[in-house]
């Protein structure tokens, strides 16, 4: 595996016989880099992870997401991509889910936070599920944004980062994979800590030293 | 176009321009990028006396549907000058010259963003002059592209511009308001530097056959000068140490 490149659109990041992946495009011999990232070339095949941009949804995924409206068959949900969420009726009223007797209201309203897993991602809009162990509606915490491109940094290599904040803050932290974050914590200073150390993950574009700039929002007054 | 009278000296006996440039450097040009927080991407940009703000959405749903492709995304740009972006008030409303100036950007911005991943959506550029000094498209342009970069919209290649023109029977680079006022010729270019593609092309005058492709070629220099101007802008975000490659 070759060192990483900070590449921009345009920027040329490999002569020769490569396989453009993710966010990288072929020109003639050239493979080009197509977002704001980090470029890596690995097994003939060159990636670009993005560092700015949406989510893109992809099956099986956990995200997190806000019920923006719904209709007589489906919910619609904001799951921080270029495409909403649908969260389907059958999902929640089961199979004999009927449009003039059941309110989609009475589950699942506007604003409602859910946690769902991606069911499908065709050609149309992404179909969520709240099918399986704790999915569905999220009743409290606290809800934190950030980049989706930030998520495989927050979460660190065996999901090492994560855990030491969990460890240190006694929160519990649900991350969905769209850069939307829930925490619960009964230790106000603690929440406050996690909500700093994630913040400042999602802020941050120079990866260096960043565990221990986590460590050193942790270790304050302590 | 076409030589207006004017009492500036377009070009003293020393090839000095009427602002002390020489003729084939550039006005100064500084871009930030993600200066807006609401937005998905933005950018400022001062290209000399042009002050010009770049916000981008999406992409996003569009509305009013019937505008929507299901085979592609859209692109959609709006420049405005705000009133008081010129010596005389300007009417707010949306004049021919800013739809016209609004479609010439779109369209050069077209080739680089690649809008068939995005089925059904549209992507918006908003582009706000809040001072105009002349060539304020190519610097819209400039902003534009790095707007697009910072909402990590794919593209192909950035999008740089940089106009080149003819003053006093000499070609100049970069054509400020009063050469554009008083000059021969003025055009605008917009380009892709890594896929060597020109995406704008303009010209407002007269100009021999010689000269058009020696101005063309001049236009592509100070294209690449603002190229390095926009990498920086997003290096200086995304990269504050600036140079890891």
């Amino acid at each position: 595996m070759s060192e990483s490149q900070f590449v921009l659109p345009g920027d040329v990041i490999v002569t020769g016989d490569y396989r453009p992946e993710q966010n990288v495009i072929l020109d003639g011999d050239r493979l080009m880099s197509t977002a704001v990232g980090f470029s890596e070339i690995e097994d003939n095949s060159v990636t670009v992870t993005p560092l700015t941009g949406l989510y893109t949804p992809k099956t099986d995924d956990l995200v997190i997401g806000k019920i923006v409206s719904h209709n007589a068959l489906s919910w619609e949900v904001d799951i921080n991509s270029y495409y909403p969420g649908i969260l389907t009726a059958f999902d929640i009223f089961g199979k004999d889910y009927s449009a003039s007797r059941d309110d989609l209201s009475l589950k699942l309203n506007t604003c409602d936070i859910i946690l769902a897993r991606i069911a499908n991602v065709g050609s149309r809009d992404p179909l969520l599920t709240i099918i399986g162990e704790n999915l569905g509606k999220i009743d409290s915490g606290e809800l934190v944004k950030i980049s989706p491109a930030k998520i495989p940094r927050l979460l660190g290599k065996h999901r090492s980062m994560i855990q030491s904040i969990e460890a240190s803050t006694n929160a519990t932290i649900t991350v969905g994979q769209n850069g939307f974050i829930i925490l619960k914590c009964d230790d106000s200073a603690g929440l406050q800590k996690a909500i700093t150390s994630i913040k400042m993950i999602g802020m941050t574009h120079d990866d260096a030293n960043i565990e221990e700039k986590v460590q050193n929002i942790l270790d304050e007054n302590n | 176009m076409g030589g207006r009278e004017t009492d500036v000296v377009l070009l003293d006996e020393n090839g000095i321009r009427s602002d002390g440039r020489k003729v084939n450097e550039t006005r100064k040009v500084t871009i930030k990028a993600g200066v807006l927080k609401n937005a998905s991407g933005s950018a400022y940009i001062e290209f000399g006396g042009n002050k010009i703000l770049a916000g981008v959405f999406g992409p996003r749903d569009v509305h009013p549907k019937h505008m929507s492709n299901p085979d592609t995304g859209i692109l959609r740009v709006r420049y405005h000058m705000e009133p008081f972006s010129v010596g005389e008030r300007k009417k707010p409303a949306p004049s021919r010259r800013e739809i016209e100036i609004s479609k010439v950007i779109k369209e050069a911005l077209e080739p680089a963003v690649m809008l068939e991943k995005f089925p059904r959506t549209a992507v918006d550029v908003y582009l706000e002059i809040l001072q105009a000094d002349g060539g304020t498209r190519c610097a819209a342009l400039d902003a534009a592209s790095v707007a697009l970069a910072d909402a990590g919209i794919p593209m192909r290649d950035l999008v740089c511009a940089c106009a080149s023109g003819k003053a006093a029977d000499t070609l100049i680079l970069d054509v400020n308001n009063e050469e554009d006022q008083a000059g021969q010729a003025d055009m605008p270019i917009g380009y892709m530097p890594n896929l060597g593609k020109i995406t704008l092309l303009q010209l407002d005058g007269v100009l021999t056959a010689d000269e058009y492709k020696k101005c063309i070629e001049l236009g592509l220099e100070g294209c690449k000068q603002v190229y390095e101007i926009q990498k920086n802008a997003l290096r200086e975000k995304y990269f504050s140490s600036g140079d890891k490659d």
